[in-house]
């Protein structure tokens, strides 16, 4: 880690987000949820870094968290050099790191134009005079792909593509420096995803943005990212470049995830499922390794003990300098 | 053209309309295919394409405002469009069976999945005694590989994962060995481990008890890898069909070949995705001619006032499209 400091945007370290889980008459709580268990990641000014995993992995949990929309249990958010307040009061930062949801069909506000979606955020904090307001609103939908003729319309009249790019609008419009984009296409479908996916690259490049991007799409994050994570239950498995984690991955989940993913390419290797039975409940997990359970290489020491993301070693290939994984028995390259 | 035998289903020139205040829709034109014994088929498309109420369809399961207004689908000979509700009835589950999407909106809440099982054996076989069927029940509670299926059938759907209501919605389906099996994006509300799991034990279901299917979907690999042949859809009409490898691999339709191009596993990271220009067209007023040739880059004056036909581009493998008929888009 000889990096200078100024290189990253975001710190996430041993990061925990715990819900409660309650039941019966009278509500008690008979355990606890945890969302995230742990979770240490940082993210360079400027690049894209995918964030992968089936439901229930936190992998939304953790971009909630960075915006303040989820309880922090523990650990500390370091960005841009500031370490952001545990207790959720992100004001000073909310400008700054922005959140797309994955349904723009339920995150904007349905009674309000277009005109106010865009521009309040301006009002609210104060970048822009009322006189300004439309002017900016207006340049930045332009930049989106939309123009002035729908300043005026509701969400309802446009379609899933146009309404992303308005929640895009809405974001940009307050110059952020980090945009968590949870699972930003996943609606839409593949010819318009394809139109979303350009834009998102283009408009990194022009304004210097920096994306986190969650997604469950295993190729939409080998093409828009250049480093990755992959989670499962509440804690990062695997992480480096994203070809690196494609072509030499060492965790047993990753391995079982990549060949899960039926290809149009390799369509005549129909595989056999690689996994048998569900992921667990991040309720009350026991301790050890979060994949012990369904592991083919599991050994006594996986359930007791959760080995920590460490340098990945023995990938002659190099692997990248930044390929770390979690787990005692790593699958080296070679190996079946 | 080999047709030795009559193809299990023969689907012809399939006209659905919805009739709404706004106007009316004009949801599928002129939709014709086969399924043979055996046989996978996958049609793809995007949303509001016609794959569901294509599905649909076949079941005679079209809600007003929709209604079938031309065409034709006989099952093994029978015309199923005139066909009296109690033979349809009878049809319906025992020789037709359809998987949807959400396993847990399809299942009855408050039914123990192996009574809901045992039922659908019931209403087929009225020879069979509660105590019978059941016994089945459970049986095809384990063959669909749910664990220690006399106690899971004890349980209600909200107590199982997607994964396993899937399995349970595809025990209930399979216990009947109908001919044909109808999959409304059978696994697209599942994690890919989940999915694979659920294909492969589709798959050798199906093997075994020689249905054919009929597998929608809009994700286009999942057919890829399932079916052996492939219709896809755009805009309420058949733009193209083939056997998989020769419609993946030589697509004729420019909407094929654009659906392709925008898949990012296709592409290299530093170039943009190729998109298909503009929208779906509104079925209110679809465009005159082709559905198509609006988005086309490869359109001329023909494609604006003529509807293609199928046109045959290799054995068994037609597209819709004026580049492969005498006299091209001009």
């Amino acid at each position: 880690m000889t990096r200078p400091a100024d290189d990253l945007l975001l710190e996430v370290r041993d990061l925990h987000v715990d819900y409660p889980l309650r039941g019966g008459l009278l509500q008690r709580r008979r355990g606890t949820i945890k969302a995230l268990n742990g979770v240490s990641l940082s993210l360079r000014r400027g690049e894209i870094y995918g964030l992968v995993g089936e439901s229930g992995c936190g992998k939304t949990t953790l971009g909630r968290a960075l915006v303040g929309l989820a309880p922090q249990a523990g650990g500390e958010i370091t960005f841009d050099g500031v370490r952001l307040p545990a207790d959720g009061r992100r004001d000073r930062f909310a400008r700054k790191i922005q959140l797309i949801f994955q349904d723009p069909y339920a995150s904007l506000h349905p009674r309000k134009p277009v005109r106010e979606l865009v521009g309040e955020g301006l009002l609210i904090n104060g970048l822009a005079s009322a006189d300004e307001v439309d002017g900016r609103s207006l340049a930045m939908l332009e930049r989106v792909g939309l123009n002035a003729e729908h300043l005026y319309r509701y969400a309802h009249e446009f379609s899933g593509g146009q309404r992303q790019r308005i929640a895009l609008a809405r974001a940009l419009v307050l110059h952020p420096q980090l945009i968590v984009l949870d699972e930003p296409t996943s609606a839409l479908d593949v010819s318009v995803q394809a139109q979303t996916l350009n834009l998102l690259k283009e408009l990194r490049r022009e304004l210097g943005l920096t994306y986190l991007f969650i997604s469950h799409d295993l190729g939409v994050v080998r093409y828009m990212s250049q480093r990755m994570a992959v989670m499962y239950l509440g804690h990062i498995v695997e992480e480096g470049e994203t070809e690196t984690i494609f072509e030499r991955p060492q965790h047993p989940y990753t391995r079982s995830l990549l060949a899960s993913l039926p290809s149009i390419r390799h369509r005549k290797q129909r595989h056999k499922a690689a996994l048998q039975g569900d992921p667990p409940t991040p309720i009350d997990p026991p301790p050890g390794c979060p994949f012990a359970g369904r592991c083919p290489k599991t050994q006594p020491i996986c359930r007791e003990q959760n080995p920590a993301l460490a340098p990945a070693v023995g990938d002659p290939a190099g692997g990248g300098r930044d390929h770390r994984v979690a787990c005692y028995f790593p699958d080296l390259p070679g190996e079946g | 053209m080999a047709t030795a035998s009559p193809p299990l289903l023969a689907v012809e020139d399939l006209q659905i309309r919805f009739h709404t205040l706004r106007g009316v829709v004009h949801a599928l034109d002129g939709v014709s295919f086969e399924i043979a014994r055996g046989e996978s088929i996958g049609l793809v498309g995007e949303t509001g394409c016609g794959k569901s109420i294509t599905a649909r369809a076949i079941l005679r399961l079209v809600d007003p405002p929709g209604r079938i207004t031309a065409g034709s689908i006989r099952f093994e000979g029978t015309e199923l469009l005139t066909l009296d509700r109690r033979a349809m009835r009878t049809i319906r589950g025992q020789k037709i069976s359809m998987i949807m999407q959400e396993p847990k909106v399809s299942l009855n809440p408050v039914m123990r999945i192996g009574r809901q099982v045992a039922e659908t054996l019931l209403i087929h076989d009225r020879s069979l005694s509660h105590r019978q069927a059941e016994a089945k029940a459970r049986d095809m509670l384990g063959s669909v590989s749910i664990p220690d299926p006399a106690r899971m059938a004890q349980r209600y759907p909200h107590e199982l994962s997607g994964g396993m209501a899937q399995r349970v919605m595809i025990a209930m389906m399979l216990v009947t060995r109908p001919r044909l099996l109808i999959a409304d994006e059978p696994t697209s509300a599942l994690d890919v481990t989940i999915q694979a799991q659920i294909l492969d034990l589709m798959t050798d279901l199906i093997a075994e008890i020689g249905s054919s299917v009929l597998m929608i979907s809009h994700d286009l690999a999942v057919v890829a890898e399932t079916c052996d042949r492939v219709i896809v859809m755009y805009a309420g009409t058949v733009v193209e069909s083939g056997t998989v490898d020769a419609v993946l691999d030589e697509p004729s339709h420019p909407y094929t070949r654009g659906l392709l191009n925008t898949l990012p596993d296709q592409v290299d990271p530093d170039r943009p995705l190729q998109s298909i220009p503009g929208n779906v067209p509104s079925l209110l007023a679809p465009p005159v001619g082709c559905r198509f040739a609006p988005r086309c880059p490869e359109a001329g004056p023909r494609c604006r006032r003529e509807t293609p036909a199928a046109y045959d581009v290799g054995a068994g493998h037609v597209a819709a499209c004026f580049l492969h008929a005498d006299g091209g888009v001009a």
